[in-house]
């Protein structure tokens, strides 16, 4: 009988771990990858949603009602997510829910949010997330369709034909892929090289090596840090003179540092965080932009990301929600989203529609170039 | 084909692959005085890195003297490592001594997130970044660095361990470790200064690869692994073994990656080890093993 | 056997006292590790064979199940049964060879093969869904009967788990388990005495896939979804420290080994960035301090505390 002892144990110190919250205030939970392989992104949306918590809180909350910001961690790992989503759910008695950071953990969580008739703002960008379109589930980044339109309009526009693309083998790079295979031929391009790297490789000279036999007009690589830091430098390394585009994957101060002198020319779609100040003073989004740079340097003595700004906006627009509809109720937030119409945050200008649960376009991307370790805007 | 192609493929192998080499050079050490896979080595190259990126950062040193100060540290973290987590267990079967360097890993791993955050950092080249071009092919300055200063390791390794008093102890300690302690070898201290050399192996290793790789706080993972995997491929405990299966590795996972498919290169490389092993079970340099009843 | 019926017992019983759904997915989620660390228990424990590479099986059972239910279109009960049998197979295929390696080898060979199923799950994308996740599996049902609660769900895979222990239980008692034991102690002895080494390995090596492959299954068709992070090295490394937490040979310890790293995560989840780092020192001080494992070590504190009452008693 020890076993069980052991095991009757377990479940009534479970039994009293349940954390004892606030009564009347709005309780908005949040799963994102604070930690393991996606911290790029939870991190600093976990950092801005408890500022954006504090500052609502400051200014006496929304329509007279305090909010609580519920943050779990999700390691990055799925069984963990799904944990997490089940306590904000059963436990938590959360309103809405923000994340998580990473599509796979969204679309593992997604079917939950529609059982318990609860909104869900996800974080990450897959298309799955909103199409077909799960009446409970919004998201707010920029698709990934958006940013490969506007790389292919730059190319076309250059002159150039072949095409190479060399992708991530994860959840981001997957996606990228698969809307590459599918635009690059349709816009009359001919896609001559697929590669792939693996997340934690150290050295791509070999599949450059193959693209560069390929001899393509120019290069779209699709990553996140520090992968395609590591594609340019071995470009610069072999020579190599082909043109490379980015993905808005790298778009952070970070790119620039870890790939050095061999980030100089490189393009790539972004949001308008990475250029502010070059945004003209009657941009929709200057204010917002503006707000969530200074507030975020005076909060974390950390470099800004353009993830953080997911989080910004999911947190924006259910306040947004909240305060169209006067009610905090799950059901009332959920129709409020699909409310919600040219509404200017850090990604871009919100529209949700009952048949668009995403809200933006290509819109929300402007080109960049990198010049002199900085930031140039082309488009 | 054309042949600097092939060429490039080739070098870009040998960079690969003397990273994995030094990693398992580290590897053999400690097997070769405890018999025990250390499988915190991952995280003595990440240190390595690491601590000179932050010694630069946060002292304003110049890069030698951090890479050298990196270099001691690292060291200094391997016999603490052993002081705290290995002698008290010394007499433990060796899968509890398996999950205590799994344990101690993670646990370093973490101290690093804590201490230098979860970014990805940079090291400047030793030599500049202009390559060199070898018929056509694409040699970095930095390849050649790891290419000497592994081949120095080795050499100083053999002498150590066939020359000295020391290194000989040491390899005594790993055929009988009471035996050893009979003859008059002190078995506690020798399994300390195997986790001393280790580190400081591994700490070069580190130190020589962030220009290539760059470096995180979880570098050691992958490294640790794909070292591992090269010291099996060469042999368990021969130091010859572990540096040609890291190159072999490497230059497997390169052709693959060049002629086969860039996806499938790592189960490709997995999958001629397996065969390899199922063949020669006792690695490509391996001594036979025996085995006592 | 007592604390078995104890155990279905108290598994059974458990959820009524449950305040709500999210206790109930921790305990689904422990159940099914549990799986996982019994066959891995008598694979590491009774026949003394290390294996780094069980989640590749996991995932295989898993992926098996997935695809058959949702692609293929089979009832999800056959598809499971055929998961199940296809792990066997290919665990018998790899045991082969691999069995006849040793220590560290042998460790390699399954470390080796577990990267390269994960590998196969992430790159497959046609198949599998690639990175991102296998989405749309449909939820357990076996042969008509529907689990659509997740209180029947955790039921049948407590009774699952249950059978398990049994089955190994009779297993370790039977001749064969003797023979195991053997086997463990001296295996050139074992032989001598006219044990067939071979097989015996490879009949546990296929049977602990065949747990870890069923729990997969199950898991797939709880869970709905699965993406191929859930089955890499660091799971396998995962199974293996809640058998080695349990005390290596004990059944019991391995089941409350599972639970207690099923569970620990989420009462570390207040620590975050720290929890990463506890996990690491609870690994070596656990090895330091209770080498026998969990169970060992309440033994020894419960010696301990006897031992000072009866003092005090003295004194």
């Amino acid at each position: 009988m020890r076993a069980t002892r052991w095991v009757g144990a377990f479940v009534l110190s479970l039994l009293f771990a349940a954390p004892a919250l606030a009564a009347d205030a709005i309780k908005i939970g949040a799963v994102l990858s604070v930690t393991g392989p996606a911290s790029f992104l939870g991190e600093p949306e976990k950092n801005t949603l408890l500022m954006l918590q504090d500052q609502l809180n400051a200014k006496g909350g929304i329509n007279g009602q305090q909010v609580e910001v519920i943050v779990y961690d999700d390691e990055s790992d799925v069984n963990k997510a799904v944990m997490a989503a089940r306590k904000l759910l059963d436990q938590d008695n959360v309103s809405v829910v923000i994340g998580p950071s990473i599509s796979g953990n969204t679309l593992a969580i997604a079917k939950f949010f529609a059982a318990a008739e609860v909104p869900l703002v996800s974080c990450a960008a897959a298309e799955k997330i909103v199409h077909p379109v799960n009446p409970w589930v919004f998201n707010t980044p920029q698709l990934d369709r958006h940013a490969v339109s506007r790389i292919l309009l730059d190319a076309k526009a250059k002159g150039y034909a072949k095409l190479a693309i060399l992708t991530v083998s994860d959840g981001y790079g997957q996606a990228g892929r698969a809307v590459l295979k599918e635009l690059v031929p349709a816009q009359g391009f001919s896609l001559v090289a697929d590669e792939v790297y693996g997340p934690k490789d150290t050295d791509m000279t070999a599949q450059l090596t193959k693209i560069k036999g390929a001899a393509p007009d120019a290069i779209i690589c699709w990553g996140t840090n520090p992968g395609p830091a590591v594609v340019a430098r071995n470009r610069a390394q072999l020579g190599l003179t082909t043109p490379l585009y980015m993905s808005h994957g790298v778009a952070s101060n970070k790119f620039i540092e870890l790939a050095g002198e061999a980030a100089e020319g490189l393009i790539l779609p972004a949001g308008r965080l990475v250029a502010v100040e070059q945004l003209s003073a009657d941009h929709p989004q200057k204010q917002a932009l503006e707000a969530y740079v200074a507030d975020y340097a005076k909060a974390f003595n950390a470099p800004i990301s353009s993830f953080g700004g997911y989080a910004h906006d999911a947190f924006k627009l259910v306040i947004q929600a909240i305060a169209q509809g006067t009610s905090a109720k799950s059901a009332d937030i959920r129709d409020n989203l699909e409310k919600i119409a040219a509404f200017p945050a850090t990604t871009g200008v919100y529209t949700y529609t009952p048949e668009d649960h995403n809200g933006l376009n290509e819109e929300a991307f402007i080109m960049v170039t990198i010049e002199k370790g900085t930031w140039k805007v082309t488009q | 084909m054309d042949p600097s192609t092939l060429l490039q493929y080739l070098v870009t192998g040998l960079t690969l692959g003397s990273t994995y080499g030094l990693t398992a050079l580290g590897f053999t050490i400690i097997f070769n005085t405890t018999g025990v896979i250390n499988f915190a080595q991952g995280e003595f190259v990440m240190l390595g890195g690491m601590m000179s990126v932050s010694f630069m950062a946060a002292l304003g040193l110049p890069e030698p003297a951090a890479v050298v100060l990196a270099v001691i540290g690292a060291t200094l973290i391997g016999a603490l490592v052993e002081r705290l987590a290995i002698r008290p267990v010394r007499h433990c079967p060796p899968i509890n001594l398996i999950i205590i360097t799994i344990g101690v890993s993670i646990l370093i791993r973490g101290l690093a997130m804590l201490v230098w955050g979860k970014d990805t950092h940079a090291l400047e080249p030793f030599s500049g970044s202009a390559p060199i071009l070898v018929l056509g092919a694409a040699i970095m300055p930095q390849t050649l660095w790891v290419l000497g200063v592994s081949l120095v390791l080795l050499s100083g390794l053999k002498l150590f361990f066939s020359a000295t008093i020391h290194g000989k102890a040491m390899l005594a300690c790993s055929y009988d470790a009471k035996a050893a302690s009979l003859v008059g070898i002190g078995v506690p201290r020798m399994v300390r200064l195997s986790f001393m050399i280790s580190a400081l192996v591994g700490a070069v290793g580190g130190v020589l690869l962030a220009p290539i790789t760059l470096t995180s706080f979880d570098v050691g993972v992958m490294l640790g692994l794909k070292g591992f995997a090269a010291c099996i491929l060469g042999g368990l405990g021969n130091p010859f073994g572990a540096a040609a299966g890291g190159i072999i590795l490497g230059v497997l996972e390169s052709l693959g990656a060049g002629f086969v498919s860039s996806a499938y290169k790592d189960a490709l490389a997995f999958v001629i080890l397996l065969v390899l092993l199922f063949v020669k079970p006792s690695g490509l340099f391996g001594r036979k093993d025996f085995k006592r009843v | 056997m007592r604390w078995l019926a104890g155990l279905f017992f108290l598994l059974m019983t458990v959820p009524l006292i449950l305040p709500n759904n999210y206790y109930l997915t921790v305990l689904i989620l422990c159940c099914l590790h549990a799986m996982n660390a019994v066959g891995l228990c008598l694979l590491v424990g009774h026949a003394g064979q290390i294996s780094l590479g069980h989640a590749g099986f996991h995932g295989l059972g898993a992926y098996a199940s997935a695809y058959l239910s949702t692609t293929v279109g089979l009832s999800v009960g056959w598809s499971m049964l055929a998961a199940v049998g296809l792990t066997a197979v290919v665990s018998a295929l790899v045991g082969l060879p691999s069995l006849k390696l040793k220590g560290h080898y042998l460790a390699m060979a399954t470390l080796g093969f577990g990267i390269i199923l994960s590998i196969l799950f992430t790159e497959t994308v046609d198949i599998t869904g690639g990175p991102a996740g296998f989405v749309g599996i449909p939820r357990l049902s076996l042969f008509g009967w529907e689990l659509t609660r997740d209180i029947a769900l955790y039921r049948f895979v407590v009774v699952i788990l249950c059978v398990m222990v049994w089955l190994s239980f009779n297993l370790i008692h039977s001749r064969l388990g003797r023979a195991l034991r053997a086997l463990h102690t001296s295996e050139k002895a074992a032989q001598a005495m006219g044990v067939d080494i071979a097989n015996h390995k490879l009949f546990v090596f296929v049977l602990s896939a065949v747990f870890s492959a069923a729990s997969g299954s199950i898991y797939a068709h709880y869970l709905t979804f699965i993406a191929p992070a859930s089955f890499g090295f660091t799971f396998s490394v995962e199974l293996i420290v809640m058998v080695v937490l349990g005390g290596m040979v004990s059944i019991p310890g391995a089941i409350v080994g599972a639970f207690f790293i099923t569970v620990l995560p989420e009462f570390l989840r207040a620590f975050e960035n720290v929890e990463i780092l506890l996990f690491g020192l609870i690994l070596i001080l656990s090895m330091m301090f209770m080498p026998d494992g969990l169970a060992g070590g309440w033994n020894r504190l419960w010696a301990w505390i006897a031992a000072r009452a009866k003092g005090a008693a003295h004194g």
